[in-house]
Parts: structure tokens; sequence; C-alpha cells
């Protein structure tokens, strides 16, 4: 492993993080409502009167957010706590209408697990994870609708989140970009969480402290509600930049809440930061402890889709891609399914090869999902295959990828119909040959004078005259012998 | 005296409950009062005695994952003191 | 002339099957009865014209033979239960004007039964008081009167229930017990209370003021009209995850069925220094009359009793505290209007909130916050887990305990009292079957020298509602006990 320290003007630092990652559970209904949980209805629509904390409402929880967090676990190679307990966590704000939390504190329903991060030089580490709990989303609060005045929104109320707590194992913005790329990748495999950040359904607090190499740990700051990779990132960089200055200066860091301005990429303090520590966690007596069965544990275990890494590991072991190419591959779970289906029967690493350049190149450059691409998995592998058959050269198949990717036809009717079939007939090629040996004589000269690097030359040439469809292998060939005689 | 004024105070804020001046020292006497009774229980050995949440005996139950509520915009405003646009409406909020 | 307030719900329940009296009738006469006897301010808000509709509806429905268990009986409802399009306050300015669009499990089990609505009934403030003197409407008052003629407080929290049930300007009420609030107030006021055990009835739609505690029960003249109104209103409730999916016995049955053979427990520790000898010379007669009538009498020990009291100020606050924080001012119910949102909090809830209520959120925040946690709150939770074992143990021999309900007699209003501790004292003998979860009844027993009522207390196993109800009625029997309070309808105003 590369090593992570920061220089600061003293000597080097090294980076602690630890990530707190809030994830919205995929339901129908809230955690504790009947309410959907959907994203984006009208104000205050989604909302029922145990959300709003009308007097007497109380709740029930959903059986389907306790079936996900155990999924989650167990895609976290974590442990499930059988018996678990819903705490609440006390403080007064205006989009928290009952005046706590309902969360997990003491025992939440997932203990210590791994997540396994996949670095961009292709390395791969373990980061710890401490837990796993279930607890209600808060209401959303619009401070900029009005001079005066906040607007208040309680569709998110009650929207059941995993709050999944890191190991501050993390020594680089790097590390924890990985990190939450990976527990992404994994929760949309597993179906337990949309993962789309923009909607907020995926945010993560950042837990930052600095400290010289071997030392005990430095004080931490909690930048909180960061909904990007490049924020995550950016924020850690800040936090890195601006704890060594003032330690370098001789000053103390603050442990304290902070915010993160996206415009300017920089954090600052939260300006009410009293008594905020305060949450006076107490077992919620409208509940009672959350038990599940081992067997429901076992059943939900063996209907878990293959994992991220699992199929990562049988990638790169039994079709030998490389680290890289499996990373890009296995992120999405789409991906994946859309590889296997494309690269079975063919040319693992070609097909490999082929969607990690191409057909995501295109996709880039044209803005376009996977999903809505016209281009199927078995195009892709047939196009593969036509490579390798000899079909068509490597190059022209370019070319047939890029009207496949424009029209959806198959890469045999494309080839057919352009007549981009490579030639293969040596005696075609032999005729090629001999235009080109006719035409250039002063050349062929020079090569047979020693000027050897001139044969791609006459390759280039004889391509040419064959509008890219001659088998260039066999150009290879019938040139060297003509040209060496 | 463990509670003094300034947690008379301090309890106050967390509990947001304005309590005047001179009533801080009022409720720091009484609290006092009722946590040194309370204290009695320091004379029960407690030890290896699990805490006592619930008394039911019975554990979660769960309901289903099925849209049953919300859609009732009248009902949850029907006794705000200030409305607009279907949102609640406080006091300016500056985080 | 049939006088119609005299009758029992049961009776009130044949008279109206045999055509003998009408719902509107019925209705219409406690309907007069309240405004009679309105100087005991035990009503916060009389719906009368809703009365006579559901009455009306009653007899529509008695004519078809379509009659419920509570078919034209008229109920009042303690003001801590949310009834749908009438004013719900908990008896507190915090709630002022809250008008719930729900309606709460209990009430909707007694209307689907028949009952009829009265109106709401005055409570201590969020049911925190045992005299009904924390009311934002002021103190209900007590039917009976001190020898002096000084009004005297009917105990709470459901004050305004007993006092009601005890006057005639209800047949029957409900309450909610947290600490003893059905079985002090009944016992006050001379009327039959019943603390069901803990997940009995639903909790939801009652304002909350400490969950792992808080019971709905029955208030009526007598034993056979509670167990009537307990069958209606209990029940297991998907809404209340800490309903008990137990299926309730026959409790009109189990009114016959004496107490042959049975074995009743009388704790040594409920003798306290220094009690009203009145209250022990009725709680001796009790053992009498339960022996009389078969039972076997065994002393018992449950020796964690003294420290129910300070566990239960430590729990009951604490959930309080976390319960009421969502009177805020934001959604519903009062607000103090200011330029910040903290300070609209901490005013709204300053004027909203009574003394006493601040009181306890004040002590509840204080066991809940950092560094208290454990010394007080978990360690009130251990200490509530030894006073449960102890129960246990005794109802491995017995099948029921006798106790007094209250430590005295109903006290003058507005008696001054320095220490709160005092107070909360009330509630000695109720507190444990809270804390415990078990079902506990207050039964009128008899009337000290004061010419006051005094009550007996019952205690069961969990669920065993039933064994209540058949000792509480050889103790009904037994005592002979008429509540003839002199500023009932009919009576002085």
């Amino acid at each position: 492993m590369t090593s992570n320290l920061v220089s600061g003007v003293s000597g080097e630092w090294e980076v602690v993080i630890g990530l707190e990652v809030h994830a919205q559970v995929s339901s129908n209904a809230k955690l504790f409502s009947g309410a959907s949980a959907t994203f984006g209805a009208n104000p205050n629509q989604n909302v029922s009167l145990v959300d709003a904390a009308m007097p007497g409402m109380l709740p029930v929880v959903n059986h389907e957010c306790v079936r996900q967090a155990v999924r989650t676990g167990l895609g976290l190679n974590a442990e499930i706590n059988l018996i678990s307990v819903f705490d609440r966590k006390n403080y007064f704000y205006a989009d928290l209408p009952q005046g706590y939390q309902i969360s997990q504190f003491k025992q939440p329903i997932v203990g210590e697990g791994k997540l396994r991060i996949d670095l961009p030089d292709g390395s791969s580490r373990d980061i710890g994870i401490e837990r796993l709990h279930l607890e209600q989303d808060a209401g959303k609060s619009m401070h900029d609708q009005h001079p005066s005045k906040s607007y208040i929104d309680l569709n998110r109320t009650g929207v059941a989140l995993m709050e999944i707590v890191s190991r501050p194992d993390m020594r680089s913005s790097i590390e924890a970009a990985a990190y939450v790329r990976k527990l992404r990748s994994i929760l949309r495999y597993l179906g337990t969480c949309d993962g789309n950040m923009e909607e907020g359904s995926l945010r993560a607090d950042v837990n930052v402290s600095v400290r010289r190499p071997g030392q005990a740990l430095g004080i931490r700051t909690e930048t909180k509600n960061l909904n990007s990779l490049r924020f995550i990132q950016q924020a850690i960089d800040f936090e890195v930049a601006r704890q060594i200055e003032i330690l370098e200066d001789g000053g103390e860091i603050d442990q304290e809440t902070r915010l993160f301005d996206t415009t300017t990429g920089t954090t600052r303090a939260m300006r009410s930061k009293e008594d905020a520590h305060d949450y006076r966690y107490f077992p919620d007596p409208d509940l009672l402890p959350l038990v599940i069965s081992q067997k429901e544990v076992d059943e939900l275990e063996m209907g878990l889709p293959e994992l991220p890494d699992q199929i990562k590991d049988r990638l790169t072991a039994d079709y030998g891609l490389s680290a890289y190419d499996a990373a890009v591959i296995i992120e999405e779970r789409e991906t994946a399914l859309f590889y296997e289906a494309a690269s079975e029967g063919y040319d693992r690493k070609l097909v490999a090869n082929w969607m990690t350049v191409e057909l995501f190149g295109a996709l880039n450059k044209s803005g376009q999902t996977l999903s809505k691409c016209k281009v199927l998995p078995e195009q892709l592998g047939s196009l593969v295959g036509l490579i390798s058959d000899g079909t068509i050269s490597g190059k022209i198949a370019k070319d047939v990828f890029a009207v496949m990717f424009e029209t959806g036809s198959d890469a045999a009717s494309i080839v057919k119909e352009k007549g981009l079939k490579q030639v293969s007939d040596s005696g075609a090629i032999e005729a090629l040959i001999d235009t080109v040996i006719a035409a250039h004589e002063s050349e062929v000269a020079e090569y047979r004078a020693g000027k050897e690097k001139l044969f791609g030359f006459f390759v280039g040439q004889v391509m040419k005259q064959s509008g890219g469809q001659a088998n260039p292998g066999m150009v290879n060939q019938i040139l060297r012998t003509r040209l060496d005689k | 005296m463990p509670v003094d004024k300034t947690t008379v105070a301090k309890i106050a804020r967390l509990a947001r409950i304005y309590i005047s001046d001179e009533r801080q020292q009022v409720l720091a006497t009484e609290l006092n009062g009722i946590l040194s009774w309370v204290d009695e229980l320091n004379e029960v050995n407690t030890d290896n005695v699990e805490p006592l949440a619930s008394v039911t005996g019975h554990s979660l139950p769960m309901r289903e994952d099925v849209v049953t509520d919300g859609d009732r915009i009248d009902e949850v405003l029907a006794n705000v003191p200030e409305t607009t646009s279907g949102f609640f409406v406080v006091p300016k909020v500056v985080e | 002339m049939l006088d119609i307030l005299e009758l029992g719900a049961v009776e009130a329940r044949a008279a109206l099957d045999s055509g003998e009296i009408s719902a509107v009738e019925l209705a219409s006469a406690y309907v007069a009865a309240a405004e009679e006897t309105a100087g005991l301010n035990n009503y916060v808000a009389l719906t009368a014209d809703h009365a006579l509709e559901m009455a009306a509806a009653s007899d529509a429905r008695i004519a078809k033979g379509e009659a419920g268990l509570l078919e034209g009986v008229p109920i009042g409802v303690k003001d801590l239960f949310c009834t749908a399009g009438y004013i719900s306050t908990a008896c507190s300015n915090i709630l002022t004007g809250f008008i719930p669009t729900y309606e709460s499990t209990v009430t909707a089990n007694l209307w689907r039964e028949g009952g009829v609505m009265l109106g709401k009934l005055n409570c201590d403030e969020f049911a925190m008081g045992s005299a009904n003197e924390t009311s934002a409407y002021g103190p209900a008052i007590n039917p009976w009167q001190a020898a002096d003629g000084a009004d005297l407080v009917p105990g709470g929290s459901s004050g305004g229930s007993a006092s009601a049930v005890a006057a005639r300007s209800a047949l029957l009420a409900t309450g909610t017990d947290t600490g003893g609030s059905i079985r002090q107030p009944a016992a006050f006021c001379g009327v039959v209370g019943l603390k069901p055990t803990y997940g009995r009835c639903s909790r939801w739609g009652i304002v909350a003021f400490a969950s792992s505690l808080d019971q709905a029960g029955p208030f009526s003249r007598n034993v056979a009209d509670n167990a009537l109104m307990m069958q209606a209103m209990a029940g297991f409730d998907p809404k209340d995850s800490t309903s008990a999916d137990v299926p309730l016995q026959d409790l009109s049955a189990a009114v016959t069925l004496g107490v042959k053979g049975m074995k009743i427990g009388i704790p040594s520790e409920y003798v306290l220094d220094g009690m009203d000898p009145e209250v022990v010379k009725i709680w001796q007669q009790g053992q009498d009359w339960l022996r009389a009538a078969g039972a076997e009498l065994v002393d018992i020990s449950l020796p964690h009793t003294k420290y129910a009291l300070p566990a239960y100020y430590i729990i009951a606050p604490a959930e309080a505290s976390s319960n009421l924080a969502r009177y805020d001012g934001v959604r519903y119910g009062k607000r103090v209007e200011s330029e910040s949102l903290d300070e609209m909090y901490a005013l709204t809830r300053a004027e909203g909130f009574g003394e006493e209520v601040q009181r306890r959120i004040m002590i509840g925040t204080y066991v809940l916050s950092a560094g208290y946690y454990d010394a007080y709150y978990l360690k009130a939770q251990r200490v509530r887990r030894l006073i449960r074992n102890d129960f246990d143990t005794a109802f491995e021999t017995v099948d029921a305990i006798l106790t007094p309900a209250t430590p005295s007699a109903a006290f003058p209003i507005g008696r001054k009292v320095d220490d709160p501790v005092t107070n909360f004292l009330n509630d000695v003998f109720t507190v444990p079957a809270n804390l415990a979860g078990l079902p506990g009844m207050a039964v009128p027993a008899g009337m000290n020298g004061d010419g006051l009522p005094l009550g007996l207390q019952l205690l069961a196993r969990p669920y065993d509602e039933a064994t209540l109800y058949a000792a509480g009625q050889v103790l009904e029997d037994a005592a002979g006990f008429t509540a003839n309070p002199i500023r009932r309808a009919g009576g002085v105003q």
C-alpha cells in the first residue's frame, strides 16, 4: 500500500477517517407508520397522524424494514443481533415532531462486520463496520422561502434509515470515497437502498482527525450530511488541511459538528451546538424489544444475491480479468449481470475490455444509462465473437459497434449489410500486396536495404487498399514473405 | 445539593421550558428534595438484576409493508397554529 | 316513580331492552344531572346534543334487536382520551382548543358497543396528580363532603371520572391509571375502579403520560357494571405495540364466582408506620369478609414495596419528559409567538404546562441526562424488576392480594403541602401494580368516622381480571356500601 501520510510544514500527519452513512431503506411504507416512503409528494402529503406526532399516536414497526436491515447486515458480513432495542433520542427541532427520534442506541440490530474497499491502484482492503441500526428520518425544513419563517414538510419524517457506522479505519479521502462507493454498490445489489445520493437516499457524516504517525487519535470533527462522493472527498480534504494548519500553529481542534458548503467546498462550525450532545437516550416505552428468529435470518441469507466481492473474485480468478476491470464491472449489479450475459460463451477478457472501454465510453459520451442502451448483452458478445473467429478485425469491430450503439442491430447483420467482412482469401490479399509493392519501389528498396521499420508502412498501405477489411494477420504474414524474398 | 440554579437552568434549556430566575431557585430546592428521597433506591442491592423496561413479556409485533395511511393533509393541519401552502410554519431557523 | 339515575348499568341495559326506559330518556336524565351538579366541575365539556343523537341511534338499534353490550348507557370520558370532533386537552393549556380528527381505540370500542358519550371529564393535567388539582380547568370536587362542609378532592388523576360516577352525572366513566389514577379516586369517591393488566386496553389515542405504566380502565358504581364496561373497552389493538393479544375472560360471569377456596395474600409491607387506624380497620374487615366467604388468607411478603414509589417517581417523569416533547406549538395546541424557534418552544411550554407538569418534566429530563442515567433511570428499572419478582413469587402461592386502596380518605381541596413528596405518598399502595403491570381494583368497603368512603384494593396475576371481579363482588356484597354522596344529582348542590 502506498503511503497515505500528508506532509505538513512540520512533518508528516496521518489522517483518520470514520464514516456514518445514512441509507434510506427501500420500503413502501415508513418505519413506524403506514404512510408512503416515496420521494417527491406534495408538502405533508405522505404524512400520517403518527408521523405528525398527534397526541396519543403510537408506532408499529414495519417488518420489511427490519428484514432489509438484516439483509444489509448479512451483506456486510456482520453479526445479526436477534434481540435489539429501539431507543428514543431526545432533542427539539422543527422537523422532529415527536421531540425525539426513534433509533437504536445500546442494542442495534446489526453488530460488527467488514467491508472490502477497492482502491484505484487495483488493491483492496477491509474497513471495519462497527454497527448498523434502524432509525427514523427527520422531516425537511426550508429556510429560504420567507424572510423570517421556516417552512416544515414532514413527508420524510419517519422514513426508515439504516445508519451504518464504520470503524475509523480510513486514511485518506480516496479511501473514504471508495468505502462509500462500495457500500452503495452492496446496498444496491441487495436492493435494501436505492443509493440515490442526489435525492438524499444515501448521505454521509464524516469524522475526521489527524495525528502524528503512531500517536494516539487526535480530536475529531464531524461534518454532516454529505450527499455526493465529490463532496465527501472535498470535505475531508478541507478538514485535513484546516486541522493540520491549526495544529501546526499550536492550536487545538474543537470537537464539533460542522456543515459543508457545497459552493465553496469548505466546512464551518454549526452555530447551535450547546447541549447538542445530551440526547437522553432511553428504551422507547411504546415499543418492545425487537426479536427476530435465527430461522428468519437464515431464510434471508438464502435469498441474498451474489454480491460484488464474490463476483469480483470469480471474475479475476476464473475469467482472468484484471482487478481494475473487475472492479469497474461489478460496481453496479446491472453492469455485472450485463457482463455475465454478454461474455457467456465468448472470450471473457475481450468482452470485459469491450465493455469497459467501448460500451462505457459510448454511454458516457451520449449520457445514456446501461438500462436505456440499445445494445443487448448477447449483441456485444456476438460482436466480440466475430473478432475472435476472424470475421472482422478489431478496427472494423469499432465501426460495427458504433452502428450497433446507434441502431441496436446485430453485429452480423451490420457486417453483412455494410460488406465489412474481413478478407481472408490469400489470393486477394496477394493481389493487393502486389499492387502496393509495385507502387512503392523506392520504399521496397530501402526496406530491403535494412530500414525494417518501413514494414508497418506497407501493412498500412495494404489495409488502406482493402478498405480495412483485409485480415491483418494474413497481411503481415504474406507481406513478410514477399518483401523478404 | 446536587441540583443548583445553574443545573436547573441547564435542564430547563434541555426541556425547552422558560423558567424565571426566581422559580429556578424554588425548583432547585424541590428537585433536591425529590432526588434525595429517591436516593432510597441505593439501599437496594441490584447487582446482576436486569432492568425491566417492559412488563408485557411478549416481543414486538410488526406490520406488513403496505401503504395504509397518509394523504390526509386536512387532518394533519386541522389544528395547526400557522400554515402556508400545506407547510407547517415556524420562526426562521438559522443553522 | 323510577329514579332513572339510580339504575346501575346492568339494570339500565335490562330496562332499555324491556322498553321500560328509552336511551334518549336515560341520556337526557344524565345531561340534566350533569348540569345540575355543574358546581362539582367534573365535566370540562358536556356534549349534550351528541349524547342525544347517540341515544336516539341506540334506541333504533334496540328496536331492531341489535343492541351492543353497552347500548344506550351514558358514559363520561376522561379528557385524556382523544374523541373525534370534540375537544381533547388532557386538561392542559398547551392543548387549548385541540380537536382531534380521530377517536381513541378504547372510546371507539365503547361506542361500537352502543355506549353514549356524555362529554369530557376533568382530570389532573396530563394525568399528573393525585387530587385533580393540577387541571387547567380548576379542581373537580368530590360529591362527598367533609363533616365541616369543606370541599374535598375527588382524588386524581381521574378525579372528574370518579366524581361524576359518584354524583350520578355519568353512569360509567373511563379513566387512566399510571400510578393509581383510577383506584385512588375511586376509593376517594366511593365507586369501583379497575386498572386492567398492562396491555389489556389499547393506549392508542390516549394522551400519553408514562407509556410503560399507563392503562385505561372503567369506573362504575358497582362491580357488575364495571365488568360489563371492561368487557366492552378491552381488547387487542394492532395499532398499539404493547397491546396484549390474550383473550379476555368472561368478566360478567366472573362476578358470580365467589372466593371459595381462593387464596388471598395479605402483604405485611403494606402496614405503614402511623397509618390511619380506620384504614387498618377496614382492611381487617375486608379480610374477615373474604374469609367468611370461603377464602383462605395467607400472610405474604413483598419486600421491595417501599421502593416502588421512588422508582415510580423516576420512571414516570422520565417517560413523561419525552412523551410531552411533542407539545411544542408547531402542529397543534397553544403557541406563544416569538422571533426564534427555541424561544417559541420555551415560552409556549412555560405558558402551556402547569407547575406540576413542569416539575415532572424537569425531574425526568434530569434523571435521563448525561451522567445520571445509570444512577437514576437504570437503577429504577432494576428495582422495578425486583418489585415484579416479588409479585411473581407471591402469586405462586396466592390467587389475589388484598390491600388498602389509599392511606387516607379524601382530603380538603387546597390542602397546603410544602413538599411535593408528601403528595406523592397518596399513591403508595397503588403504584406497585403499575410497575409490575398487574391488574388492580378499588372497591368501596365502608366509611370512616367522618362519613367518607374508604376503599380496598385487590391485585391479581397478569390477565386475570376475572379473579378481581369475583373477589370484588364478594367485598361489595359484604360491605353493603351504598354510594350516596350528599352532592349527587337530586341531592344538595
